[in-house]
């Protein structure tokens, strides 16, 4: 092994000019802009939901949207200041408020919808075009944001990821609840906290492979 | 840009309030500036390292897996903040990273002492014997000639084959086959078995 006068040799002769990262809050804009894109594309392509403006008079379901996407945006923040060295690791907690409002205002939705909670309406193929929604709308925001974040596979990435993984996670069910008609509230709390989990889990165990 | 005389002296070490200038004219791309800001920051890191590790390997290890970390990331640092914190946190990271990764090993590995190098068989563990000297000298004066011969060229006096068998006058191979039978046989003297 080199000592470390050496290593310090052969470092300043690699000093390339650098370009400095911008700050995290404009990096977590940039990629939640990227982000709105895609899902607008995604609407465009597939149209929204046949009863959204319906939906859209129901205060749930705006609630629910709402929080979903703060939370996306929020967790997009703590993901992108977690991955410095010198922020705390309290932003982590940023988008938890955001987090649990949503889990609430969907929960409550579904409780006073209740009564249409029934398996009838459930069709295989409504959950394949849903699942495929899913895909279309996380996978290229985790590959970007991966991207962006590469830098901390020299630091402890987990917060990191977790953090960004949950802002895509929150944004793909606020996209599918857009795009997708859900006819039970089963299906509603599923397809929101499914994917969710399904995105979150994906990502924490791809990220913590890829930024190794 | 002002550029300031860069204080090339390694001796004369930056002072920490320097370092948030250092490394921004670092990531500018100037390798004096680079250079001092690494050597101020050693002994920085070094105290850290040893403070989380107890071995000094571990500490030299380390001191050099933070440097190469600081240089892999050094666009990730804002000038406008200050240095410190941002160092102090790679280092953290890092050394967390070892002693987790130290931790995991732990579980598996035993440490080796030198007072643990024995084994099991007893014929392993002939060293005092092996020394005693008479008995093998008896045992090699009792050997047919032609073996005797062959042992004390390759093995007591270390000649080559080739050496050996100018000397003797007998063939490489004949030397080969005099020398296995001859040590064989010593075995058989000495108490252990012919095979090995």
């Amino acid at each position: 092994m080199t000592g470390t006068p050496d290593l310090i040799n052969t470092l300043v002769a690699d000093a390339a000019p650098v370009r400095r990262l911008r700050p995290p809050v404009l990096r977590a804009l940039a990629w939640l802009a990227v982000a709105v894109v895609v899902i607008g594309v995604l609407g465009i392509w597939h149209g929204p939901r046949a009863d959204l403006q319906m939906r859209l008079g129901q205060p749930w379901f705006v609630a629910g949207m709402a929080a979903a996407a703060l939370t996306g945006a929020l967790a997009a923040m703590a993901a992108f200041l977690l991955s410095l060295p010198d922020r705390s690791r309290g932003w982590g907690l940023l988008p938890m408020p955001a987090a649990a409002l949503w889990l609430g205002t969907v929960g409550a939705g579904c409780l006073t919808d209740w009564v249409r909670l029934d398996g009838e309406n459930f069709q295989w193929g409504d959950a394949a075009s849903c699942f495929g929604l899913l895909l279309l709308a996380s996978v290229p925001l985790s590959v970007l944001l991966f991207w962006m974040l590469r830098h901390t596979a020299r630091l402890r990435p987990t917060p990191a990821i977790l953090s960004g993984g949950l802002a895509v996670a929150a944004l793909s069910a606020c996209a599918l609840s857009l795009l997708h008609v859900f006819e039970a509230s089963a299906m509603i709390l599923l397809w929101n906290f499914g994917a969710a989990a399904l995105v979150l889990g994906v990502d924490t165990a791809i990220g913590r492979r890829v930024l190794r | 840009m002002g550029r300031t005389e860069p204080p090339e002296n390694p001796q004369t070490a930056a002072a920490p309030d320097a370092w948030a200038g250092l490394m921004a004219r670092a990531q500018a791309g100037e390798r004096d500036a680079y250079r001092a800001l690494l050597l101020a920051v050693t002994p920085y890191i070094r105290a850290m390292a040893a403070r989380a590790l107890r071995e000094r390997a571990d500490v030299e290890d380390a001191v050099q897996d933070i440097l190469i970390t600081v240089h892999r990331i050094r666009h990730s640092y804002d000038p406008a903040r200050p240095f410190r914190p941002w160092l102090a946190g790679v280092a953290r990271h890092r050394l967390l990273d070892r002693l987790r990764a130290k931790g995991r090993r732990a579980v598996w590995e035993v440490v080796w002492e030198p007072v643990h190098e024995t084994f099991a068989g007893d014929a392993a563990n002939t060293e005092d014997r092996a020394l005693d000297t008479p008995a093998l000298n008896a045992a090699i004066a009792s050997l047919p000639a032609g073996q005797r011969r062959a042992i004390e060229l390759t093995k007591l006096r270390e000649m080559s084959l080739r050496e050996a068998s100018a000397v003797s006058g007998m063939t490489e191979g004949a030397l080969k086959v005099a020398v296995h039978r001859g040590l064989a046989r010593l075995r058989i003297l000495l108490g252990g078995t012919a095979t090995r």
